[in-house]
């Protein structure tokens, strides 16, 4: 979706300020919605792709008023209700009021290093052949869908060159909706700053994404 | 948002969702255990190894984890090779895309608005923004991290750190410069 979450190329946010020494969290209810974010996917079994449409999915204003982790905290609220694991009047209480719905797992303490050591990869076996090949030319797609995509908007409609062909990879565009994992051959893709940016952009400058195959077509 | 997010913790405890020990383990392993020092072995292995180099630039993912660093946010791991003529950035301008394995979590200024925004268009105002004035004619190389890939930038090694120990080395890696919002600390940095 067109949402503020995509930022790339837009202007007027200012300077980016480090903060010396920066604590890993600023406050405890971060350490909370941090935890209980990643606790959670487990009962509720959406996957990340999932979670990120849950974050953007907010009007703009929003979204750009809300601190880090007041985005994730809404998003993982938004998910448990949606799912039906927790109901408005209880988080209007602050406790349970309907009996638990039943789920498939819990993160225990025992499988916590586990879980973190696997992660989650996202190569997939494939029959098929990649289109593209290292040094292809070509244009990301002009494309505008209202539901998740990886495709940031400041490189649609550029030309760029494939630098590298990295696999086939869950395409987080049907993963996102629940439609099935739908592997895509995903590539990194180089654009040069002024194909971007325009002629005055410093020349010096290139910038890659990594895109999936659907996102792109060839440049004749 | 300490209400809230109380709230919905007992909410989910009340309800078996989720267990106490978890949680408080999840928060100690990325408050204490998991950060940029397992990136900074990385980079120092990096400039003493040159096996470990190649491998790490080959398959970042396997050398990395042969080090012991693996799994959430770096299953898909791609080191940068910083060099005299090539500077990397890294950015997510979509989330907030980091290695957390190797450099643990993000900081507030890397998932901020106007780093997210900027990086891309104009990666030399964000490095003065930190200090760092690069050669004119130096490449800047910017990933946007926006598949499930991580990116690791290697920092050049700096000079004066002939017959250094790994251990010295790794001291000279910051968290910028495996970002490539900095550079790696001079020898005379430490004092």
């Amino acid at each position: 979706m067109n949402g503020a979450q995509d930022l790339g190329g837009m202007h007027g946010f200012g300077p980016v300020v480090p903060e010396p020494n920066e604590p890993v969290f600023h406050a405890e209810w971060e350490r909370r919605a941090f935890a209980l974010t990643l606790a959670a996917a487990m009962p509720g079994d959406w996957n990340l792709d999932m979670t990120r449409f849950a974050r953007e999915n907010r009007p703009p204003a929003e979204y750009l008023a809300m601190s880090y982790y007041q985005v994730w905290f809404a998003a993982l609220e938004a998910m448990l209700k949606e799912r039906g694991l927790v109901a408005d009047d209880e988080i209007d209480t602050g406790h349970s009021l309907h009996p638990p719905k039943p789920v498939a797992r819990t993160l225990s303490p025992g499988d916590v290093a586990q879980v973190l050591h696997r992660g989650a990869p996202t190569e997939r076996e494939t029959k098929r052949a990649a289109k593209f090949k290292a040094g292809d030319k070509v244009r990301a797609k002009t494309i505008n869908p209202v539901t998740h995509t990886r495709l940031p908007r400041y490189v649609r409609g550029r030309t760029g060159t494939i630098e590298r062909v990295i696999g086939c990879h869950v395409f987080p565009d049907s993963n996102a909706l629940g439609a099935g994992e739908n592997p895509q051959w995903l590539y990194t893709v180089r654009f040069e700053g002024r194909e971007l940016w325009g002629g005055n952009a410093d020349p010096t400058v290139a910038v890659s994404v990594d895109a999936w195959e659907p996102y792109l077509e060839p440049v004749a | 948002m300490q209400l809230r997010t109380r709230a919905l913790e007992t909410i989910l405890l009340e309800k078996g969702y989720i267990e106490p020990a978890a949680i408080d383990l999840l928060i100690e392993t990325y408050e204490k255990k998991i950060g940029p020092r397992n990136g900074a072995q990385v980079v120092a292995k990096a400039w003493v190894d040159p096996k470990f180099r190649q491998w790490l630039f080959a398959d970042g993912t396997a050398a990395v984890e042969s080090l012991g660093f693996s799994g959430r946010s770096a299953n898909h791991l791609v080191a940068l090779e910083n060099t005299p003529s090539v500077h990397n950035m890294v950015v997510c301008t979509l989330c907030s895309c980091y290695p957390w394995a190797v450099l643990g979590l993000p900081p507030l200024w890397y998932k901020s608005a106007p780093y997210r925004s900027r990086t891309v268009a104009d990666p030399r105002g964000v490095l003065a923004d930190f200090g760092v004035e690069l050669p004119k004619d130096m490449e800047i190389r910017v990933w946007d991290s926006t598949a499930e890939l991580r990116y690791l930038v290697v920092p050049m090694r700096p000079a004066g750190t002939e017959g250094w120990s790994e251990d010295n080395l790794a001291d000279l890696v910051t968290r910028d410069s495996m970002i490539g919002t900095g550079l790696a600390k001079s020898p005379k940095d430490l004092k």
